[in-house]
């Protein structure tokens, strides 16, 4: 028990920091330029995929420096020649814009990739037990991927809090709108501060690709439950962003290693009737299928009773 | 020679709004009477716009009470003050640009007519909304601009469209927010006849800073400085009282 | 613009002014193209398409009530139509047999209740906040109702869905819908009353008012409409609509799959209203007839067709922000000044340009996509080449580079023309 327990903390708070290191660029970008980066999980499986084009030719090493670095240069160019093009047509427009991004990120992927997942390794110099407890190995690369994500965090934090562009950034997230008065080099910020958040959702998918699956439908996936991080964070909230990570990757680690369904909690003598059958799939689904949909549930439970979202400040 | 009699329509007693540590309203006092042309002066950042966005339930008051007739309304939402017949313009010009001038005016007088949320009837075919809605386009002197998005009208025209949107409704007090504010003097002479044609039979509270323009309309004026009314009284008196000249009119009536 | 002030005082709208076949002519006419679509295109590819069309209309329509009337950016609008045909299905296994007095055209009706109902339930919640919250909502939503149904089994049939058989219901008239022809004319037939319901709709009260609080939500507010309420009824409208879509879907191919209420289904019904233009009423018919029509045939053309599809998407949103429609209301004061044959002399100055660049584009793409299955030798608009190659990756690059660069020459002098005789039209 307390095996599972430590294993799936561990666990959940690398995922939670994962989710953070995408959830932490999504959130600049939103307080900043007032978009919600639509596609912010297509550039995520970008990074996985050049990543792993990398690392299969040079090695992963070089990947995870170079992948960011073209994941970032390719989102500057989205937000030079797109973004701000779509931009005075308004928030809607853009939000559809980087959905379309999304679109065509995933078929271009499947064009060059397939559909089918790819062989990305761990590199060998980290694949090896870190440390066994009861019995259970735990990876190395795992520590990695949270000693990284870790290491961006701190850095992050001393961006924001030392330099001149982290009070930019600071500004832009206590008092939104207010970079436009930043003066001429507003554009430049603002592509810069696009490139760098996608190049982080970058790193991240450079460090998860080996440990999770990288196949064409990894944004589809996890651009969702990113999304839910942000709004139960409440939008544009740096530290509710960095709470609501930690609790989606827990909340889901944790279901996922639980096997307990309502009918081992409430016995089996469920009511007879017609109902019955459809009742059945919610009386024995264990606890491990439903995670999938926890994040969801966990949305709609903040909107009815806290619709601005953890430490969400704004109505939108 | 004031129309007021002495039933206050609007009554505001302590009323206060805090943002963070900063007190914008600290302690306002004031009474509106039926039918008064009552203009809020006060020199720039005295709270002035935050008052009417407390009264009109843009922002919820921190602490006081906000009357209207008799009834409580502090920190009720926009549209529930609104139904209860009191109406507002804006400083910053706010109407519905890719509407046409027409639908601009006409949903203005939609909720006042009872037709709400109504999904059922044919707009067109509201004989009573259509006459409305031509009557207030006359008023506002923009009948003939109708059939334009509102978006691409001048400023003045823009100007008075707030106007009209403000007064479409059956609301019978009426808050206006700098409504001459950045016109040029023939332009204000027209939106100042049009507020003496629109206030009559209504309540007026306007903020003005043209002291031409307060007075020649207001029948009572209020100064707002540093968050309180300290003085509420006719023109006369104002002009003569010492301490507004002291606070505020010191410069310009010297 | 300007014209209105220009001439004499312009007369206001009259309800009581115009025909009865100036009202309703429009209406007669679509009345007899739907009867007649059939007698012209009368393959079986033909009429399954056609049923497929008047599907996506009645669904994009009820999409457009919440982005173009209203403002609001959902991505979770198949959750409506999946149930609705999910709901439809069920009934019609729940009633086969034919002993239940229930015809398969009423059937839609079942889908406008189930889409209703969900549409109250998840607007109670979704239409709590607005803008950016509210589509991050509708997407959480969204993928809560899909990965649920995966969870329950029994209800939407896990992978291989819920199949159905659409004839084994009573049949007054002789009508088995057997035959492809009668499903078509059904979904015809609720097509045309889901059009003029949802235009009705925009001509109410409450259709107006959806607008106000599209342009200014704020300001709606201040003449006495609480925005929530507004967003509300219209997402539950929406949800109506939606069901009637889903069921003529489930009517139509008899199946209905758990993919049909997920993000997939709801990103495509955002392309085909935008793509089609959502400013205006006839935009989502024109993305529906147009999306559907690709997807039939292009599909037979291109293995990466999905890809031009998202790139045509982003285009639109880039250049053409108010879609197909807004292009075509674009030729309106040159029609109205009489100078539109003229100025279209200058269209094809950006078009061939645009095809040509396209063309570069895309034998790019092709190429590209050929050497990432594994192969090289393909044929390109039936010219047969090598993919790795250099002349075609050369032509490829010069094709894309000479045709865009042209493109915006003469897109820029299509615009002067363009303005200069709407100037010209004012003018007059």
């Amino acid at each position: 028990m307390f095996e599972i327990v430590f294993i799936s903390t561990l666990n959940g708070i690398l995922y939670g920091m994962l989710l953070f290191l995408m959830a932490s660029g999504l959130t600049v970008i939103f307080s900043m330029m007032g978009v919600l980066n639509f596609a912010h999980a297509g550039f995520y499986m970008l990074g996985a995929f050049f990543g792993f084009e990398i690392s299969r030719r040079v090695g992963f090493w070089p990947g995870l420096v170079i992948a960011p670095l073209l994941v970032g240069l390719i989102g500057m160019a989205v937000e030079r020649y797109g973004l701000r093009r779509v931009h005075r047509h308004g928030h809607v427009a853009e939000l559809l814009f980087t959905f379309g991004l999304t679109y065509v990120i995933q078929q271009a992927v499947e064009m060059v990739w397939g559909k089918l997942p790819v062989d990305y390794e761990v590199p060998r110099s980290l694949d090896f037990p870190a440390f066994t407890v009861f019995g259970t190995e735990y990876p190395a690369f795992k520590m990695f991927e949270l000693l990284i994500s870790v290491a961006i965090f701190l850095v992050l934090l001393l961006v924001i809090k030392r330099t001149r562009i982290g009070l930019v950034v600071q500004a832009a997230l206590s008092h939104p709108g207010m970079v436009a008065m930043l003066g001429h080099n507003v554009d430049r910020v603002f592509m810069l501060v696009f490139g760098v958040g996608v190049a982080l959702a970058a790193v991240a998918g450079v460090i998860a690709g080996p440990a999770l699956v990288t196949q064409s439908n990894m944004a589809g996936l996890l651009g969702p439950i990113l999304f839910v991080v942000v709004v139960v964070g409440g939008l544009g909230s740096l530290g509710g962003a960095f709470i609501a990570s930690l609790l989606i990757g827990l909340l889901q680690t944790f279901a996922v290693a639980s096997n307990a369904s309502l009918a081992d909690l409430f016995g089996s003598s469920a009511s007879a009737g017609a109902l019955q059958t459809y009742l059945s799939d919610i009386w024995n689904v264990t606890v491990a299928q439903v995670a999938p949909i926890l994040p969801y549930l966990l949305l709609v439970l903040i909107l009815i009773f806290r619709p601005r979202g953890l430490m969400g400040t704004r109505e939108t | 020679m004031t129309r007021s009699d002495h039933v206050p329509v609007l009554q505001l007693a302590g009323l206060r709004k805090q943002f963070g540590p900063m007190e914008i309203i600290r302690g306002v006092d004031l009474a509106v009477g039926t039918g008064e042309r009552h203009a809020v002066i006060g020199p720039n950042g005295a709270g002035k716009s935050t008052l009417f966005h407390l009264i009109s339930g843009h922002y919820r008051p921190s602490g006081g009470s906000i009357r209207l007739r008799g009834e409580e309304i502090g920190g009720m939402a926009p549209q529930l003050i609104n139904r209860r017949g009191l109406s507002r313009s804006f400083q910053v010009t706010n109407i519905f640009p890719r509407l046409s001038v027409w639908e601009n005016v006409r949903c203005a007088t939609l909720w006042a007519m009872g037709y709400r949320y109504s999904f059922w009837r044919n707009i067109e075919r509201l004989a009573d909304a259509r006459r409305r809605t031509e009557e207030i386009l006359t008023e506002i002197n923009l009948l003939d601009r109708w059939r334009t998005p509102a978006g691409v009208l001048t400023y003045a025209e823009q100007r008075s469209l707030e106007i009209g949107l403000t007064i479409a409704g059956s609301a019978d007090v009426l808050l206006f927010d700098e409504p001459t504010a950045g016109m040029s003097r023939a332009e204000t002479d027209r939106i100042v006849s049009l507020i003496r044609k629109v206030s009559e039979n209504r309540t007026l509270l306007m903020i003005e800073h043209d002291m031409g323009v307060v007075f020649d309309l207001a029948d009572r004026i209020s100064v707002l400085v540093y968050g309180q009314v300290i003085a509420s009284d006719t023109p006369e008196r104002i002009k003569a009282n010492a301490e507004v000249q002291l606070a505020y009119l010191g410069t310009e009536a010297a | 613009m300007s014209r209105a002030s220009d001439a004499p005082a312009a007369p206001v709208p009259d309800a009581g002014r115009g025909s009865f076949l100036a009202a309703y002519g429009i209406w007669i006419a679509l009345a007899i193209v739907i009867a007649a679509l059939p007698h012209i295109f009368s393959s079986g590819l033909a009429l399954s398409m056609m049923s497929v069309m008047g599907t996506m209309i009645v669904f994009a329509l009820s999409y457009n009530m919440l982005l173009g009337q209203t403002g609001l950016l959902s991505f979770g609008h198949a959750v409506f139509f999946g149930l609705g045909g999910f709901f439809a299905v069920h009934l019609m296994n729940a009633l086969s047999g034919g002993e239940a007095p229930m015809p398969l055209i009423a059937f839609p009706l079942v889908g406008a209740l189930a889409g209703l109902v969900f549409g109250i339930v998840v607007g109670a919640v979704a239409t709590r906040r607005a803008g950016t919250a509210f589509a991050m909502i509708t997407l959480g939503i969204g993928e809560l109702v899909a990965s649920s149904a995966l969870i329950l089994r029994s209800f939407f049939g896990g992978e291989e869905g819920i199949s159905t058989d659409r004839t084994d219901l009573i049949q007054p008239f002789g009508l088995t819908f057997g035959p492809q022809i009668e499903v078509y004319y059904l979904i015809g037939a609720w097509c045309f009353v889901s059009m003029a319901a949802m235009y009705a709709l925009t001509r109410t009260p409450f259709g107006r008012i959806c607008n106000a609080v599209r342009e200014n939500p704020e300001r709606a507010r201040f003449i006495g409409y609480n925005t929530q309420t507004v967003r509300f009824i219209a997402f539950s409208l929406s949800g109506l609509f939606a069901g009637i879509a889903g069921a003529l879907a489930a009517i139509n191919f008899e199946i209905m799959n758990s993919a049909q209420l997920g993000a997939a289904e709801s990103g495509s019904v955002i392309l085909m209203t935008y793509i089609g233009g959502i400013g205006n009423f006839a935009g989502p018919v024109i993305g529906a007839i147009l999306v559907t029509y690709l997807q039939f045939t292009l599909s037979d053309i291109t293995d990466v067709w999905q890809l031009y599809f998202g790139l045509l998407f982003i285009a639109v949103v880039m250049f053409a922000p108010n879609g197909i429609a807004g292009l075509l209301t674009l030729q309106e004061p040159l029609i109205r000044a009489g100078n539109l044959g003229r100025v279209s002399l200058y269209y094809p100055l950006a078009v061939v340009p645009a095809l040509v660049a396209l063309a570069g584009f895309s034998l790019m793409v092709e190429m590209t996509y050929r050497l990432s299955v594994g192969g090289s030798e393909m044929s390109f608009l039936y010219v047969p080449l090598n993919a790795r190659a250099p002349l075609p990756w050369l032509a490829a690059i010069v094709l894309l580079g000479g045709g865009g660069w042209l493109f915006l020459r003469g897109a820029r002098k299509v615009g002067q023309v363009y303005g200069d005789a709407v100037q010209e039209g004012l003018r007059r």
